[in-house]
Parts: structure tokens; C-alpha cells; sequence
């Protein structure tokens, strides 16, 4: 037991951590020390992740193989910690402003990582669903914390309700692989289903699939994104973008490789659907989108396309390039978010991507990191974003999926069309509309270094590629 | 036949006997009634496998609270129960579909589910020798699955933080109850008595 307590010390220190801010601040302070909460919590988690990433090596198990505390799991803990961290910060300004900013919210955020480092580092069907859930119910309701508002409102029930059947869909998965395995442990279920499926093993698979695939948003299952990024207040929209799916695609190659590594065949070919939909559809439904919020969503639909395609592969060098990917995503969007949420006309918070028109001329240095990290989501070389559509298009091609490759690059280059309208009205749009931006000095921070590591990561990506190829065969045996 | 046996059929029998009254009364109240039944011959069906924890769990649980917050529910809300029925024609084609897909489900299960080797091994719930299952729950709860077990607390936790910060408002337009205030009062200053001259305001 003093073993097991000592691998999950992290995820302890997190959640005693929020148990206790929340009842001094309770206590003490409430609303007032929202504020110094943020930062205290965000600054939590960038200790937490310097310890996991200074925690040596190896693989170790606890609670009976229940908890895994491997390469992959501290790879994708950091990238979670950090972007949660950044998020946090960037969105504080935000909510004070608009009076949303509850002393709850960085103690949710707190408890959604917690569930998220238990997903990353599930090793049984039932620690998996308890990680899930305790992310999404605290995501389900940091979605409407405006609660005056009927569209935040709105997609808080929207996402409670859609994540509710899709919970449902994971648990009819995992039981009908409980019943074919006979146990819940990834371990019992690999040695269980090897080789060949049986149909019943099959359908608990693509239904375990279909859970999983609704919290990344992969197309068919990506009815909720758009409203309810559009509808949360923008920091939240933000988290959203970043650290869940990050978690959510770790837990789904954990899943696809840990419990059912003997059958890749079998999702594989599952796989490789979700993402031809998700790029396609991205790519398309993005076009027509005027809210930058919801071209996001878009965007961010697209985005999981080609990290899955990563993870279709079913290699060690497909799961080194999906992380890699996530990793390079997570940043871009964090830049992204940072300058949306410094959008506004007169104090009111802007989304419409019209409002951008000639705003080169006003703010010329944001407008440039603005256009570099368009640029890099686009995929454009020479940007560290292309070289993450590079990773997994190769990914792919070695897996012996090059049709999908192809596709990929396609659906690339039909997205390049929705970014780059942005960048067009930025600098050559009609008579601008007064568009402010720049009150806060932490979000002019994240923005100018998020567009400096898509540039000077084209040297050696930070040596992340490294880490995730160390990472990736942690994972994959 | 044993008594066990006999213990079995009774159970049996009167627990399908409630199920099929919980349905088919007419009066709601007889309907809870019957389904408090069903729920007590379960219990004794437990008992008979050995499982009393469970057994008493269902008593506790499900014929002390569950079952009485029905009955509460079914007395003090006017439901008008013949309009429910009446609707029940148009949810019928669905009520079919959910039924058909059950069927099949217990076909795969019964007809062609196949399992791996040992899976039936691993999943039988074998209680250790000399532990009674009381105890050997409580192993299986606290020690084994104790990361879950602490898990679903936070999950609970999240869920009352959420329902809190999602419908409290602090409302300022609202006179409160001060204790403090009304234990300090000095009746002395509380009443005043003037002399009013007629014709006169104060």
C-alpha cells in the first residue's frame, strides 16, 4: 500500500490540494480570492509537472496493475499540467472583468486534471471510467458557470447530455468486454483477446471506441463541439481546446494499446474512419463559420482527424507522432485562445471574425503572431505545425495506410483556406471596425511566445521529439 | 425437498408475484406496496446464495428509503395516473424496439457469446476461506479497489460543487434571519411610548 500511495503522490497532492483551498477559501475569502486561487493553482501545476518530468524513469504499476506510471503517462501528464496551468492564467483577466470568476472554478480545473492524470494513467476499464468522469462532470460544469447567459447555460446541458450518452456507450463497451475477458484489467484483456476477435469482443470494442471518440470530438460523434465552444465563456472554451483532449487522446491510445494491442487490425480500420471524417469535416464546416469561436471548434475537430491518424497507424513511431502532434497543438491553441481573448470593442468581449478587418495596421506585432500561428494551424512549412501534419501523415504512410495520408493532405489543404481568410482580413479586410486589444500583459506573453516556438521550434523541436519516441515505446510492446 | 428448497420456491414465487402486481394495479399506492414485496423476496433470494450483505443492503437501501420516498412521492403528488396510461399507446412502438433489442442481447449472450480461457476463473467471485463476505466486500472495497473508492468521492464532490456554484445566488434584496442582533436587543429601546395629541401627527 506505502508503494501504491507513493506512485499516485502526485495526483494526491492535486486533489488534497483542492480539497482544502476549498474549504479555507470558503471559509475565508470566497469570490475575492479567486484571484490569487488562479494563480496559486496554476503555479501548483507547474511544480507538479516539473516533479513528474524530473521523476526518473521506468515503468511502475500500483493498486494491482490499476494505475500505470510509465513514459507515456508522464509525457501526457506534463503536457496536461502545463497547458491547464497556462489556460488558467490567461483566462483570469477575462473572468474578473466579466464578474464570472468564482473561487470554484480553479479548484474544478484542479479536480478535472486529477480525473485526466488518472485517465493518462488507467490501466483498468473501471479506474479509466472513474478518471473520465470526474474530468467531464467538472468540465459539465465549469461549461456554464455563466449562468445568467442561456447560451452558456445551454451548452453546459448540451455537453452533460451528450457526454452522458456517451458515457453510456463506454460502460455497454467495457461490459461486454468484461464478459468476453472475464476482468477489467488492460493487462487480462491483452492476454484474453489476442489474435483473433470474437464478434461479441469486437462490438464492446467499437463501442468502447465510440465513447472515447465523443470526448476528442471525432467525427461522427462531434454534434456538441461547436455549441459548446461557442457557448462557454472564452477561458473556458480555451481548457476545452487544450489539456481535455490531450487527456482524452491519451486515454484513447492507452486503451487501443494497452487493453486491445492484439487486435490492431480490428480498430485500426475503425480508426482510420474517425479521422478521414473528422479531417474532411473540419475542413468543410469551417468555411462558412463567422464566430472565431466556432471555426475553432472546427478546427479543433480537424486537429483530432490527424491525431488519430497518428494512433491508426497502430505503431510505436504512430503514437510518437500522435504525442508529438498534441503536444505541438496544445501550444498553438493556447497562443490562439490568448488572442481571442484579448478581442474586444468597448470592454465587450468580440467574436466576430469580421471585427478583425485592417487590424495589421493597428497592432502590427500581434497581427504577425497572430498570422504565424494561423499559419502553423494551416500546416504551412516551414512552421513547427507542419512538421506535426509531416509526423503523422508519415505515420501513416508507414503503417501501410497511404490513402489515408493522401486524404490528409487534401483535407489540409482545403483547412488552409479558413485560416487564411482570417489572416486575409487581418491585413487586407475593408475599413476596420476599431478593434482593442492589449490590456493584458499575460496574455500578449502566451501569444508572442506561443508564435516564437512555432518558429524556433523548426531548429529541434525543443528535443520533444526525443521525449515522445521514448515515450511511445513505453506504450507500444 | 429441503427447506432450502423450499425457502427458494416461496421466494421465487412471491417475488414474481410482486413484479407482476407492481405492474398490472390500478391503485399506485398497491403498486409500491407490491414492489416493497418483490424487493423483501429478493433479499431472502440473496440470503439463500450466501450473500447477506447484499441481502441487507436491499432492506436498508431499497425498502427503507427508496421504496418510502415512492410511496411519499406517489401520495403527496396528484399524479393523474389514467392520462399517464392513455399515453402509453404512443410510446408503445418504442417500449417494442427496446424489447426486441433485449432479445437479441440475451440471444448473443445465451446463444453464441464466447470467452476466453479462464475467463470465467477470473470472474468468479471467489470469497477467501474463513473471511465472511461482509468482511470480504470490505477488503474488495477499501484495499483492493481503493483508488476507485476514493475516486467516486471526488466524483461526488465535483457534483456538489457543481450544484452549488450552478444555482446559489447570494441575494442581497432578501431580509435574513440575525440571531446575534435579536439576542442583543435591549428591550428597553425596542418600544417607545409617545403622547399623541389629537388632531395631531407625530
Amino acid at each position: 500500500m506505502q508503494a501504491d500511495l507513493s506512485i499516485i503522490l502526485p495526483e494526491i497532492v492535486l486533489s488534497v490540494y483542492a480539497l482544502l483551498a476549498l474549504l479555507g477559501v470558503a471559509y475565508t475569502g470566497q469570490d475575492r480570492m479567486a484571484g490569487p486561487l488562479v494563480w496559486l493553482t496554476a503555479g501548483l501545476f507547474t511544480l507538479l509537472a516539473v516533479w513528474i518530468g524530473a521523476s526518473g524513469e521506468g515503468t511502475r504499476t500500483a493498486f494491482g496493475g490499476m494505475f500505470n506510471d510509465d513514459g507515456f503517462a508522464r509525457f501526457a501528464k506534463v503536457t496536461i499540467l502545463v497547458s491547464a496551468a497556462a489556460v488558467l492564467v490567461l483566462g483570469q483577466d477575462y473572468m474578473s472583468r466579466r464578474g464570472i470568476l468564482r473561487f470554484e472554478y480553479p479548484l474544478l480545473v484542479a479536480l478535472a486534471v486529477v480525473g485526466m492524470m488518472v485517465m493518462v494513467s488507467a490501466g483498468d476499464l473501471m479506474a479509466l471510467y472513474m478518471g473520465l468522469e470526474l474530468q467531464s462532470l467538472a468540465l459539465y460544469v465549469v461549461a456554464s458557470l455563466r449562468r445568467d447567459s442561456a447560451k452558456s447555460t445551454e451548452a453546459g446541458l448540451k455537453y452533460f447530455v451528450l457526454g452522458a450518452l456517451s458515457s453510456g456507450l463506454l460502460l455497454y463497451g467495457a461490459s461486454l468486454t468484461y464478459g468476453y475477458a472475464g476482468t477489467t484489467l488492460f493487462s487480462g484483456i491483452i492476454a484474453a483477446a489476442d489474435g483473433q476477435a470474437p464478434v461479441g469482443l469486437l462490438i464492446g470494442l467499437v463501442f468502447v471506441i465510440s465513447g472515447l471518440a465523443f470526448k476528442i470530438s471525432a467525427v461522427p460523434f462531434h454534434m456538441w463541439t461547436p455549441d459548446v465552444y461557442e457557448g462557454a465563456p472564452t477561458p473556458i472554451t480555451a481548457f476545452f481546446a487544450t489539456a481535455p483532449k490531450m487527456a482524452a487522446m491519451g486515454l484513447f491510445a492507452r486503451v487501443v494499446h494497452d487493453a486491445f494491442g492484439g487486435v490492431v487490425a480490428d480498430w485500426q480500420q475503425v480508426l482510420a474512419l474517425l479521422s478521414l471524417l473528422s479531417m474532411f469535416l473540419g475542413a468543410f464546416a469551417a468555411i462558412g463559420q463567422t464566430d472565431i469561436k466556432r471555426l475553432m471548434a472546427y478546427s479543433s475537430i480537424a486537429h483530432m482527424g490527424y491525431a488519430l491518424m497518428g494512433l491508426a497507424a497502430g505503431t510505436v513511431f504512430g503514437v510518437q507522432a500522435m504525442l508529438i502532434y498534441m503536444a505541438i497543438y496544445v501550444t498553438m491553441n493556447v497562443g490562439t485562445f490568448a488572442f481571442i481573448l484579448s478581442m474586444e470593442r468597448d470592454g465587450q468581449p468580440v467574436t466576430d471574425i469580421r471585427s478583425l478587418a485592417l487590424y495589421s495596421r493597428a497592432e502590427p506585432g500581434r497581427a504577425l503572431a497572430m498570422l504565424i500561428l494561423l499559419f502553423s494551424l494551416a500546416g504551412v512549412p516551414p512552421l513547427l505545425g507542419f512538421f506535426g501534419k509531416l509526423y503523422v501523415l508519415r505515420a501513416a504512410y508507414e503503417g501501410g495506410l497511404a490513402w489515408l495520408a493522401i486524404a490528409g493532405v487534401v483535407a489540409s489543404v482545403i483547412g488552409a483556406f479558413y485560416y487564411l481568410r482570417i489572416v486575409f482580413y487581418m491585413y487586407f479586410g475593408e475599413e476596420g471596425t476599431g478593434l482593442q486589444t492589449g490590456r493584458s500583459a499575460v496574455q500578449w506573453l502566451f501569444l508572442m511566445g506561443s508564435a516564437a516556438v512555432m518558429l524556433l521550434g523548426i531548429v529541434n523541436m525543443f528535443g520533444i521529439e526525443a521525449m515522445a519516441q521514448a515515450a511511445a515505446a513505453t506504450l507500444v510492446n | 425437498m429441503t427447506f432450502a428448497a423450499m425457502a427458494f420456491y416461496l421466494f421465487a414465487v412471491s417475488l414474481l408475484t410482486g413484479g407482476l402486481m407492481t405492474v398490472i394495479s390500478r391503485n399506485p399506492v398497491h403498486s409500491v406496496l407490491w414492489l416493497i414485496l418483490s424487493f423483501i423476496s429478493a433479499a431472502g433470494l440473496f440470503v439463500l446464495l450466501g450473500a447477506e450483505f447484499v441481502a441487507m443492503l436491499l432492506i436498508i437501501v431499497y425498502v427503507g428509503a427508496v421504496a418510502v420516498l415512492f410511496l411519499f412521492v406517489v401520495m403527496m403528488l396528484d399524479v393523474d395516473f389514467a392520462e399517464l396510461k392513455a399515453e402509453m399507446a404512443k410510446y408503445m412502438p418504442l417500449a417494442l424496439l427496446i424489447g426486441v433489442i433485449l432479445l437479441m442481447q440475451f440471444g448473443l449472450v445465451f446463444g453464441n457469446w464466447q470467452m476466453a480461457d479462464g475467463a470465467e476463473a477470473a470472474r468468479a467471485a471467489v470469497t477467501p476461506e474463513g473471511v465472511e463476505n461482509t468482511a470480504a466486500l470490505g477488503l474488495l472495497l477499501y484495499d483492493k479497489y481503493f483508488i476507485l473508492f476514493q475516486l467516486s468521492g471526488l466524483i461526488l464532490l465535483v457534483a456538489m460543487i457543481g450544484a452549488i456554484v450552478l444555482t446559489l445566488r447570494h441575494r442581497t434584496d432578501v431580509k435574513r434571519q440575525d440571531v446575534l442582533a435579536q439576542m442583543y436587543r435591549d428591550p428597553a429601546k425596542a418600544m417607545e411610548l409617545r403622547d399623541v395629541k389629537p388632531g395631531q401627527g407625530l
